[in-house]
C-alpha cells in the first residue's frame, strides 16, 4: 500500500470537507488564471489594434494620450492640428501614405470618426489584417456613414438606416438637422473600430456648419445649401502615417516634433504602447497580487482544515505508528494529502476557467470589446499551478509537524 | 512506574493483569518502543531498543511485533483486506515471508472466520466490532512476527465474541509459535495463559514517575 494510495483513501473518506477545500483552491486558481487571461488578453488586444502604422501625428500632448484618443477612442484630444500643418507634414519625402482622422462627435455611446477612404485601405490590425465590409459599401455621399460591427449589432442597424450624430462626446445636443444614412457595416475586428461610426472628413465639417464655438447658431442651414458649401476640413485630430522606409521613421518623427508653425508631435505606436503598459503595469501587479493572496488564503484554509482534523485522526495515527510507520511517514501522509488536494484544486480550477472562458467569451467581447483567446496555459501559468501544489505542501508542514509531535508523544495505546 | 525485571520468553503466552489505569498500557508502549524508559533497558527479540535510532525502532516494531488494541484497530476508510496488508507496508521482511501477500491475508481472514466479500469490499468501519478485532488479529499475525502484543483486545466484545476471539488467537499463536503479551483486567482468562503476572507484583508505582 503506497503512501499516495493511503492519502487518497483518507481524503475520499472525508469527501465533504475535502470537497469544500478543493473547491476553494479551485476557485482561487480559476480567479488567478482568469486575471492572467484577461491581462494578457487585454495586452494582445491593445497590441493588435494597430499594426502597419509607423507614426501617429497629433497636437503636442502626452504620447500615451495621443495613442489613446487617436487609436483607442479613450479620452479626448486637447487640441486639433490645422489642415495646413497636416498637408505640410504629408508633403515630406519620407511619407508613403497618411490617413487623417477627426474625432469629437458621438452617436449614442459610440464615437464618430471623420476620415478619408485611405483609412479603409491603410488601417491594419492583428498583424496586418485589413478592414472588410460585412454589408453595403463605403461612403459615397456626403451624409453616408459606415458603422462598426458592434454599433450595428447594438442598435440593430442595417444598410439604409438613418442615424443622428451628436455634437460633442456626451452631450444630448443632436445634429438633428443633418441626418446620416448608413451605407455600410464593417465586419467584426475586435478593435475600437467595431464601436465607431465612420463618416467623411467633409461630413464632420458639414454637421458643424451651424455651430459656432460649441453652440447652435439658431438657424439651420438647409442640407442643399450645405452640399454647395466648401467643406474642405480646417482641422483634424490626428493622422496615421506610413513611411516609405523604416529607416526614416525617426527622421520624420524629428521633423514633425520640430515643426515650426504649430506644436505637433509624432509617436511610434509601439513605443507609446510600452509607455502605457508601464503605467497600467502597477494596476496589473496589484491585480496579480490580490489574486495571489486569494490562492494563499485558500491554502491557509486547507492548512486549518488539516490541523482541525488531526485531533479526530489520532486513532488513525496511533494505528499507523503501531504498524511501524515513523512519525516522518505520518507527517509525509499529511503533506501528501495537501499536495493531492492542491493538485486536484489546480486541475479543477483550470478546467473551470477554460469552461467559463469558452462560455463567457462572447459576453466579455460584447461588454468590453475584449476577445479573450482560448490558448493553452503559458509557462508562467503552469509554474503558478506548480507553486500552488508546492505551497500546499509547505502549508501542510505545520499540521504535519504537529502530527509528528503527537505521534511521538502519544504512544500507541491511546484509549479511544 | 518502575519495573525491576519483566520478561516474556519466545513462544510464551503471558497475561498482564491489573486494574485500569495501573500502567499496563505504559508497559506495552515500552515493549513496543513507542515510548522510551527514563532509565533501564527494553529488549525485543534480542535487540535493546534504547540502542536503536527512532526509525530503526519503528522498523523493529513493524517486523517483530503484531499489535492489537482494545478497539478501533482499523483504518476505518480502508477495506479489511487493505488493513491487513497495511502491516506489510512498513515491514519488508514480513512481506517477503508471504509469497503472495493478498492470498496470505485472505487465508488468514478465512481462518478467522471472516467472509472474503466483506474483506474485499466496503470500509472496515462497516464491520462489526468482533469482526474488526479479528481483522486486527489477522493483521498482527500476517508475515509471522515473533511477538504479539494485545491491549485488552476482548474488553469491547461480549462474552461469546470474546471467547471466540481468544480461541482463534490461541489457535494462531499455537500455529506460528509467536509469543503473546496481553493486558487484561479479567482474571477469568488466566487459565489459558502460560503465565499470569499482576502488574502490582512486577512494578512498583513511584510518585512523580511516568504514568
Amino acid at each position: 500500500m503506497r503512501l499516495w494510495r493511503l492519502a487518497l483513501a483518507s481524503l475520499r473518506s472525508r469527501a465533504l470537507t475535502v470537497g469544500l477545500t478543493v473547491t476553494a483552491i479551485a476557485l482561487s486558481v480559476a480567479l488567478f488564471l482568469g486575471v492572467e487571461k484577461i491581462r494578457t488578453g487585454a495586452r494582445v488586444s491593445f497590441a493588435d489594434t494597430i499594426s502597419g502604422t509607423d507614426l501617429i501625428v497629433g497636437a503636442r500632448t502626452g504620447g500615451v494620450q495621443l495613442l489613446l484618443y487617436s487609436v483607442f477612442r479613450i479620452g479626448a484630444a486637447t487640441n486639433n492640428i490645422t489642415w495646413e500643418s497636416y498637408e505640410d507634414v504629408i508633403a515630406r519625402p519620407e511619407v508613403d501614405w497618411a490617413v487623417p482622422i477627426s474625432l469629437g462627435d458621438s452617436h449614442r455611446q459610440f464615437r464618430v470618426m471623420g476620415t478619408t477612404e485611405a483609412f479603409f485601405e491603410r488601417y491594419r490590425y492583428r498583424g496586418g489584417r485589413a478592414l472588410e465590409m460585412a454589408e453595403g459599401a463605403l461612403m459615397a455621399d456626403l451624409f453616408d456613414a459606415v458603422v462598426g460591427a458592434d454599433v450595428a449589432r447594438a442598435r440593430s442597424y442595417a444598410v439604409g438606416d438613418p442615424i443622428i450624430v451628436s455634437h460633442g462626446l456626451s452631450s444630448f445636443v443632436d445634429h438633428e438637422d443633418t441626418p446620416f444614412r448608413i451605407s455600410g457595416v464593417l465586419a467584426k475586428t475586435g478593435t475600437p473600430v467595431d464601436r465607431t461610426v465612420i463618416v467623411s472628413l467633409e461630413a464632420i465639417e458639414a454637421i458643424h456648419v451651424d455651430w459656432q464655438g460649441g453652440a447652435f447658431d439658431g438657424t439651420a442651414t438647409p442640407v442643399e445649401e450645405i452640399r454647395r458649401m466648401d467643406l474642405r476640413p480646417q482641422a483634424i485630430t490626428a493622422a496615421l502615417i506610413g513611411v516609405n522606409s523604416k529607416l526614416r521613421i525617426f527622421t520624420l518623427q524629428r521633423a514633425v516634433n520640430d515643426y515650426p508653425r504649430e506644436p505637433l508631435m509624432a509617436i511610434l505606436p509601439g513605443v507609446a504602447l510600452q509607455e502605457l503598459w508601464a503605467i497600467v503595469g502597477v494596476a496589473e501587479t496589484a491585480l496579480v497580487a490580490v489574486s495571489g493572496l486569494v490562492i494563499a488564503t485558500s491554502l491557509l484554509g486547507m492548512g486549518a482544515m488539516l490541523l482541525a482534523g488531526l485531533e479526530a485522526r489520532r486513532r488513525e495515527m496511533a494505528i499507523l505508528r503501531a504498524l511501524g510507520a515513523g512519525p516522518a511517514t505520518i507527517a509525509g501522509l499529511l503533506v501528501a494529502e495537501a499536495a493531492l488536494m492542491a493538485a486536484t484544486g489546480a486541475a479543477l480550477g483550470t478546467a473551470m476557467l477554460y469552461a467559463a472562458l469558452a462560455l463567457g467569451r462572447p459576453a466579455v467581447d460584447a461588454a468590453f470589446g475584449l476577445w479573450l483567446p482560448l490558448t493553452p496555459p503559458t509557462g508562467w501559468e503552469l509554474s503558478v499551478l506548480g507553486a500552488v501544489v508546492l505551497g500546499a505542501a509547505v502549508t501542510a508542514l505545520l499540521p504535519a509537524v504537529r502530527a509528528y509531535r503527537l505521534s511521538l508523544a502519544g504512544g500507541m495505546m491511546v484509549k479511544t | 512506574m518502575v519495573v525491576p525485571r519483566f520478561r516474556v520468553r519466545a513462544g510464551e503466552a503471558v497475561c498482564l493483569h491489573g486494574p485500569s489505569g495501573s500502567g499496563k498500557s505504559t508497559l506495552l508502549n515500552l515493549a513496543c518502543g513507542a515510548v522510551s524508559p527514563f532509565a533501564g533497558q527494553v529488549r525485543v527479540a534480542g535487540t535493546a531498543l534504547g540502542e536503536l535510532s527512532a526509525p530503526r525502532r519503528d522498523r523493529l516494531r513493524a517486523e517483530k511485533i503484531g499489535v492489537i488494541f482494545q478497539m478501533f484497530n482499523l483504518i476505518p476508510y480502508l477495506t479489511g483486506l487493505d488493513n491487513v496488508l497495511l502491516a506489510l507496508r512498513f515491514a519488508p521482511a514480513r512481506r517477503r515471508a508471504c509469497a503472495d501477500p493478498r492470498g496470505e491475508a485472505l487465508r488468514l481472514t478465512q481462518a478467522l472466520g471472516l467472509p472474503d466479500d466483506a474483506m474485499r469490499k466496503g470500509p472496515a468501519a462497516a464491520l462489526s466490532t468482533g469482526q474488526q478485532q479479528r481483522v486486527a488479529l489477522a493483521r498482527a499475525m500476517i508475515g509471522g512476527p515473533p511477538l504479539l502484543i494485545a491491549d485488552e483486545p476482548t474488553s469491547a466484545l461480549d462474552d461469546r465474541a470474546a471467547k471466540d476471539f481468544l480461541d482463534r488467537l490461541f489457535e494462531q499463536i499455537a500455529e506460528t509459535g509467536a509469543a503473546l503479551l496481553m493486558a487484561s483486567h479479567d482474571r477469568r482468562l488466566a487459565a489459558r495463559f502460560d503465565r499470569t503476572e499482576a502488574l502490582e507484583d512486577i512494578a512498583a508505582a513511584r510518585r512523580g514517575a511516568a504514568a
